[in-house]
């Protein structure tokens, strides 16, 4: 029967969250709450030298003298910052050497979401660095990077074994009083992933991270650490899924990526986080802070796909430090319900000849909002840099927003910078059109929104793309008006 | 094959056909004429289930069933082709992608597995050259950016592919120049067969000269007041719509 925008309504409420289920593993938990003792306490609790634990107390003492910032646009009860467990792993801690060793729950969990480590074992290419709750509980094909001299692992593991790396570049691009949150996960973060990629070597796989939150009432605090030396290259894939919740849960995550001179990252986040239900209780609160820097000659690429979280506060930017570096942000933010996402990037030039592109699509639909908002920063001293920025937004329905914030911001006359924007809204005629072509209106709606993300969509490595667009189905199910 | 009987439609409680009859055989072109307003496209969008419409009496048969209750997508699969007057723009969906969506929909619908691609490459070559499309065309946007004539092209280039039993060519010669006019008449009547038949919704008599139909119905304030053969889309050409207004008075 042809769909009625009630009944679209109607069908879009009842759609549960499809990835939402729990998996009851025992896990060690610290009490509620933050101070100087806890910060200690999770330090130690993963053995970290002196310095770090130093390091996340300097991060602490900021963090109280700072406020929480609203100039986003959302609104969201803040969250209790005392009634949060900063620390939660499984209990079995032991590294696994092999599947069967594995917790079948855990297992189990990762068939439900379709990543089985099995299957992802026999995918070609992918290594996985599984991280839930916070602590890596298994690795894969470790050995064939460090062959090629990569190392990618937990940061935990990597303050106790590359201590220099990690002690040279942790928040030398997010410094520890980047702002309120990335300062809490520099007192608190609890694990992550590091990688680095030695000298001229192109790292041969996409890396990739599922990240999932997994404990009531625990605050997700990553950090991660990317270090592309001089000539390498890394293809880094970051995807997260979260089971159902009907609190708020937190999720704090610092990204810092360093490309050395000539160097290139390309980073690619799908994001499933809890949304919320239909009445936009609970969900995920996402406030994440990711930046890479730029030496000459370098290039970082930033591509996410956001279709989940309660609310979304994220902007992954590039300091192009060096002469003739680029940095590209391409982004697909779907809101639906009662999300509301507030995301972009920023593009500060420094250096000479530096190029910059950003590529936004905002879909929402329900009675989301949805915000872009970017910075494209010219410094005195960068000759001849170049902006080029594109934010398209489209509507469905009549009850959710979409908003574009550029800030532009050009100190050097030599300064090229392009701005367009659109937004547009899937219109009933698309949708009789397709219909009368034979193509249902639930296969329209992802025909239609996957041509408006196609741009995007091309930049993710294949295996992703596949994902996301399933995701991006997932999302906007019957939600047209 | 159609079989409309003493349909009453409407939109947002406005009552715009007041009463059709009309019966189409396989193998037929049927001509719908009318001036604006007389509730041509309207035929056109509830024969195709668009959902604004309500039918408030009567009812459309195909193939001896009711379709007032399928949606659109179930009515184009059982055959049913509208070649819209102004067909929408879907950015970033190309021509190709597009169709094989409809294509392998449709089939999925009839219970057949989907075209495998080189059948598919291999019909849209086919079709493509029978409609005179460039193969740049075909990976553009959908409709985005075409011009009148290329759209009108592409939706008879869809007709083509799609191969249904029933196509109604709604105002299909508006927009076109008249080589247009000729590629796309020519490519309808290459696709017209014993087995399949055409309504032609038009303003005018020129399109008529091209695709020729067997019978010209007159549509006037939603009721058809006069029936004939192509001779009567003449008549028309020359008298004007008054002509049958005044007849129908003096009636």
């Amino acid at each position: 029967m042809a769909y009625t925008e009630e009944e679209l309504k109607k069908e879009l409420e009842t759609k549960e969250y499809e990835y939402g289920f729990y998996t009851d593993i025992e896990s060690d938990t610290f009490p509620v709450g933050l101070n100087e003792d806890i910060v200690r306490a999770i330090s130690k609790k993963k053995e970290e030298p002196e310095w770090m634990t130093e390091w996340r107390v300097e991060a602490f003492r900021a963090w109280e003298q700072m406020e929480e910032p609203e100039w986003a646009n959302v609104q969201y009860s803040k969250p209790d910052f005392q009634n949060i467990s900063y620390y939660s792993a499984p209990k079995k801690k032991d590294k696994y050497k092999s599947l069967d060793e594995v917790d079948p729950e855990l297992l189990d969990t990762f068939n439900k979401l379709g990543i089985s480590l099995e299957e992802q074992k026999r995918l070609a290419g992918v290594a996985i660095d599984v991280v839930m709750d916070s602590v890596s509980v298994a690795t894969t094909f470790k050995e064939t990077l460090a062959e090629k001299g990569i190392i990618f692992c937990s940061i935990s593991e990597a303050i106790r074994e590359h201590p220099d790396l990690v002690r040279k570049y942790i928040g030398s691009v997010v410094p520890q009083k980047d702002n309120f949150y990335a300062a809490l996960n520099s007192a608190v973060f609890s694990d992550g992933s590091f990688c680095y990629i030695p000298k001229g070597v192109r790292c041969p796989m996409e890396l990739s991270t599922y990240f999932r939150i997994n404990q009531a009432g625990t605050g997700q605090f990553e950090r991660t650490l990317v270090i592309a030396d001089k000539g390498s290259y890394v293809s880094y894939l970051e995807g997260c899924t979260a089971p159902t919740r009907d609190e708020n849960q937190l999720h704090a995550a610092v990204v810092e990526l360093i490309a050395l001179d000539d160097a290139e990252i390309k980073y690619s986040t799908v994001q499933n986080w809890f949304p919320g239900g239909k009445d936009g209780k609970g969900g995920v609160f996402n406030f994440v802070t990711k930046r890479g820097l730029c030496e000459t000659n370098a290039k970082i690429s930033w591509t996410q796909v956001e279709t989940g979280s309660a609310v979304t506060w994220k902007y992954p930017s590039c300091v192009l430090k060096g002469d003739n570096s680029t940095g590209e942000f391409y982004s697909i933010a779907v809101t639906n319900n009662y999300q509301q996402a507030d995301t972009g990037t920023k593009m500060v030039h420094l250096g000479k000849n530096t190029k910059s592109t950003i590529i936004s699509k905002g879909i929402s639909a329900g009675r989301s909002q949805n915000s872009y908002r970017g910075l494209v920063q010219v410094n005195s001293r960068a000759e001849n840099a170049r902006n080029f920025s594109q934010c398209d937004s489209l509507l469905m329905g009549n009850n959710c927003g979409a908003h574009t914030f550029p800030y532009i911001e050009a100190k050097n006359k030599t300064a090229q910078i392009e701005h367009e924007a659109t937004t547009s809204k899937i219109g009933e005629d698309q949708i009789f059109y397709c219909n009368q072509r034979g193509i249902d209106t639930e296969k329209a709606i992802a025909l239609i929104v996957n041509g408006f993300s196609k741009e995007v969509l091309n930049k993710l490595p294949m295996e992703f793309a596949v994902e996301a667009q399933k995701l991006l189905e997932i999302s906007l199910e019957g939600s047209v008006g | 094959m159609l079989k409309i009987q003493n349909l009453q439609a409407g939109v947002e409680g406005r009552e715009i056909l007041k009463g059709i009859d009309l019966e189409v055989n396989a193998g037929e072109v049927h001509a719908i004429m009318g001036p604006n307003g007389s509730g041509k496209s309207t035929l056109s969008s509830v024969i195709a289930g668009k959902e604004e419409y309500e039918v408030s009496g009567g009812q459309i048969l195909f193939e001896g069933e009711d379709i007032d209750e399928l949606a659109a997508e179930e009515r184009a699969h059982k055959g049913i082709f509208l070649s819209f007057q102004y067909p929408v723009e879907i950015p970033g969906v190309s021509v190709t992608n597009f169709m094989r969506t409809a294509i392998n929909e449709t089939r999925k619908a009839r219970g057949l597995e989907e075209m495998p691609a080189n059948e598919m490459l291999k019909k849209i070559r086919e079709k493509s050259e029978l409609l005179e499309i460039d193969r740049n065309f075909l990976s553009r946007s959908l409709n985005e950016g075409f011009s009148g004539g290329e759209k009108k092209r592409n939706e008879i280039f869809q007709m083509a592919m799609l191969e249904p039993k029933l196509a109604i060519l709604d105002e299909t010669d508006s927009g076109l120049d008249i080589d247009a006019l000729r590629i796309v008449s020519n490519g309808v009547n290459k696709l017209r067969s014993k087995d399949n038949a055409v309504i032609v919704i038009t303003h005018y008599q020129r399109l008529l000269d091209y695709i020729v139909p067997d019978f010209v119905h007159v549509l006037l304030d939603g009721k058809i007041v006069k029936s004939g053969t192509a001779e009567l889309a003449h008549e028309l050409e020359e008298k004007g719509y008054d002509w049958i207004k005044q007849e129908k008075v003096s009636n």
